[in-house]
């Protein structure tokens, strides 16, 4: 989970990380009064979004009177802010962070992240702070310093001095730099943080260092210890479909293809896309149903993937375990039914009872095609968006139900969905 | 002989109360040899109790002792589970199986740093983990038995499905195998790809192995290196999330590329580079080990 800049100082504070004052504000008028209540000549008014890059997306901008923070405010509120993490439709602003300005002297990086090789979180710290620190580390890594903590022991005021020392912070500000990495460690740990980050970290010109920025983001499988992390969650910032998914406990993700893909298990679920990719179509989406699938698990997955109106197909890979193919292919049937799909919808299934529902799928009147490898299903999926949807020998039925035996039943399908629709009225 | 687990491995079920503890016993031990296998429960409130004959007992330690096991599978929920692995490690347990979704990365950080400083021998294969199987033997954990068949070609991988996909397209080809290990998605966990290498290369009934990884971290390059100074069997491998788009969490907790590191292009170079035969289409995973076994 990921949080704002400034509920991340929030918890900074709290913590004795040192930040700049600052307020959150909604509106033009909140900014102004925030700015007032700070004082001082000189603000920030900073964009709360959570993607990175801000600054350079015009997220980020400083105002020298009261009434350029209200302007600025008035501009940025309701913005498309387009940065490199955004992509290109960007992220509408509608949370704003005034600050004091900060007097500069030197700007610096922290990073904290579990590490996988030492199984430790490793305190990374670069003098090349205000950069995108992965070309830092990609151009010059020597002047990246790690160390792995001790998870029993801690930080310590030794290790975190010396790593101040490295990134160039002078002898008089390395205790007070010690202590707040040791704070930040200490808030990195407690919160149950997968990665947190201050970039910049900054020296100012009397000696002080301060976090002017702040990311944090957290365990999902963690939350339930912090509840006031979970309050902190800002739904505006996610994907709507990956909001619904998460209710159906679905692990769903949106992407920029044209063929959705529902299929059992994480690894599946990519080694699906992939093969997607490799016989020239591009995935929709990442949708793991998980091991627990139930019919009604199924029906949510495919409504989910069909509100992406970029889905020009479906593909189903279901590699049946725990999870009986048969239960899948009845889930599949009356969820195609239930949201009347008029995309071709191409079935994979392996494992458990595959004959019981491969049976289903063939009797169910749908047009499905049906696979036998996954190779064979990429390709037919994406052989469906070749063919152009004429409505005589099509991949599947169009809005009007085509053709002699399939008609009667498709009639009944129909009743069926409207007598659904009726219900759900009522 | 196989890896890990064997016909002669004693398993004591650690969340045999459970929903998901009683169905995937029930399952395991109607496989092969299981009925021998599955002897021992565990649960403090359940003690003296037992689970269609399978005797419960208070703690892992007794079941040690009064059951002789050797080897804990464990179905706790989640905010239980390092606790559940830690009194399997305490027991003296030779192997740990955590099948497990869901642990909170520090309460294993925790854990393996305990493990490591008490230099304890206990192996960990997990969490959020398939479980293991030694075909025709022996199967513990939630895999479907029925799609693997004996022989002699070793699968470790740290998907569920995809492990099942792999062994299916080698059982279709006619080629069994030795041991599939499914080492779990999780950042960090116990056994990785480079430990499952050494013990297949000095598994005299393996003759081959297909590693099968996905995006993030790199376990699958350290191994890669390692196969390539040290294997003396042929590898062929698969990694899963070409597509995936960074800073994305792809369902594993341990399947997210960040910092540009952990891609699945870079992964896939580094293991062609040392020896490793590689294909970008797992539907072909099968038919490659074929190929690499001539």
């Amino acid at each position: 989970m990921k949080i704002h800049e400034y509920q991340g100082k929030e918890l900074f504070r709290k913590y004795g990380v040192p930040t700049p004052n600052g307020l959150p504000c909604f509106t033009a008028d909140e900014a102004l009064e925030a700015a007032r209540k700070l004082g001082g000549q000189v603000w920030v008014v900073k964009a709360q979004i959570h993607a990175g890059g801000r600054g350079r997306g015009g997220g980020v901008k400083v105002a020298k009177s009261l009434d350029e923070v209200r302007d600025k405010a008035k501009q940025m509120l309701g913005m498309q802010l387009v940065t490199h993490q955004t992509g290109a439709g960007g992220q509408k602003v509608r949370r704003l962070l005034v600050e004091e300005g900060a007097d500069i002297a030197k700007e610096l990086y922290i990073g904290m992240l579990v590490d996988r090789v030492t199984q430790r979180v490793a305190l990374m710290a670069s003098s090349e702070g205000g950069m995108d620190i992965e070309q830092v580390a990609a151009r010059t890594p020597q002047k990246i310093h790690k160390i792995f903590i001790d998870p029993q022991a801690g930080l310590s005021q030794a290790e975190a001095q010396g790593v101040a020392r490295k990134i160039g912070i002078p002898e008089a500000s390395a205790k007070q730099a010690g202590d707040l990495l040791k704070a930040l460690y200490r808030c990195f740990w407690e919160t149950d943080a997968s990665l947190a980050e201050i970039n910049p970290l900054i020296l100012t010109r009397g000696g002080r260092v301060v976090a002017l920025d702040s990311k944090l983001n957290f365990d999902d499988n963690a939350l339930f210890r912090h509840p006031e992390i979970v309050a902190m969650r800002d739904l505006d910032e996610e994907d709507p479909l990956e909001i619904e998914a998460s209710k159906h406990d679905l692990n769903y993700i949106s992407l920029d293809g044209a063929i959705g893909c529902m299929v059992n298990g994480a690894g599946l679920a990519m080694a699906t896309m992939d093969t997607i990719k490799l016989f020239g179509g591009s995935p929709a989406n990442f949708l793991d149903v998980g091991g627990g699938a139930t019919a009604e698990k199924v029906a949510a997955a495919f409504k989910i993937m069909l509100s992406n109106r970029k889905v020009k197909a479906i593909l189903v890979n279901i590699f049946g375990g725990i999870m009986k193919c048969d239960t899948i292919a009845a889930g599949v049937v009356a969820a195609a039914r239930k949201v009347k799909l008029s995309v071709p919808l191409v079935v994979r299934m392996k494992g458990t009872n595959e004959d019981l529902g491969k049976k289903i799928l063939k009797d169910s009147g749908l047009r499905i095609i049906s696979a036998g490898s996954l190779g064979d299903a990429a390709k037919k999926a994406v052989a469906t968006l070749r063919k152009k949807p004429k409505p005589k020998p099509g991949p599947k039925p169009r809005k009007k139900p085509a053709k002699k035996a399939v008609k009667k039943k498709l009639l009944n399908n129909k009743a069926r969905a409207k007598k659904v629709v009726r219900r759900k009225k009522e | 002989m196989s890896i890990l687990i064997n016909r002669n491995t004693r398993v004591v079920t650690q969340g045999i109360t459970g929903k998901t503890g009683m169905f995937h016993t029930q399952t395991s031990r109607a496989y092969a040899n299981g009925r021998n296998c599955y002897v021992a429960g565990v649960n403090p409130n359940k003690a003296g109790e037992n689970f269609e004959g399978i005797p419960i007992f208070g703690t892992v330690k007794e079941a040690r002792e009064k059951a002789g096991v050797n080897t804990s599978v464990i179905y706790v929920p989640p905010r239980f589970a390092a606790e559940a692995i830690w009194e399997a490690v305490q027991a003296e347990l030779e192997l740990v199986i955590c099948i497990t979704e869901g642990i909170p990365v520090r309460d294993m950080v925790v854990l393996r740093d305990r493990m490591r400083k008490e230099k304890r021998r206990t192996l960990l294969v997990g969490p959020n983990c398939p479980g293991v199987i030694t075909p025709d033997e022996i199967k513990i954990g939630i895999m479907p038995g029925h799609i693997h068949s004996k022989g002699r070609v070793g699968v470790v991988s740290r998907s569920g499905t995809l492990t099942y996909e792999a062994v299916g397209q080698l059982t279709e080809l006619g080629i069994g195998q030795s041991t599939a290990v499914g080492i779990g998605g999780d950042p960090v966990n116990g056994l990785k790809h480079i430990d499952l290498m050494k013990l297949f290369n000095d598994d005299p009934d393996t003759d081959a192995v297909v590693m099968i990884g996905e995006i993030g971290g790199s376990d699958e390059e350290e191994a890669a290196r390692w196969v390539k100074a040290n294997m003396k069997k042929p590898v062929v491998g698969f990694i899963a999330g070409v597509t995936a788009p960074p800073g994305k969490r792809m369902g594993h907790a341990g399947a997210i590329i960040s910092g540009g590191k952990g891609t699945a292009q870079e992964k896939l170079a580094v293991m062609a580079a040392c020896g490793i035969k590689v294909t970008k289409n797992p539907s072909e995973m099968g038919r490659l080990l074929k190929s690499a076994l001539r």
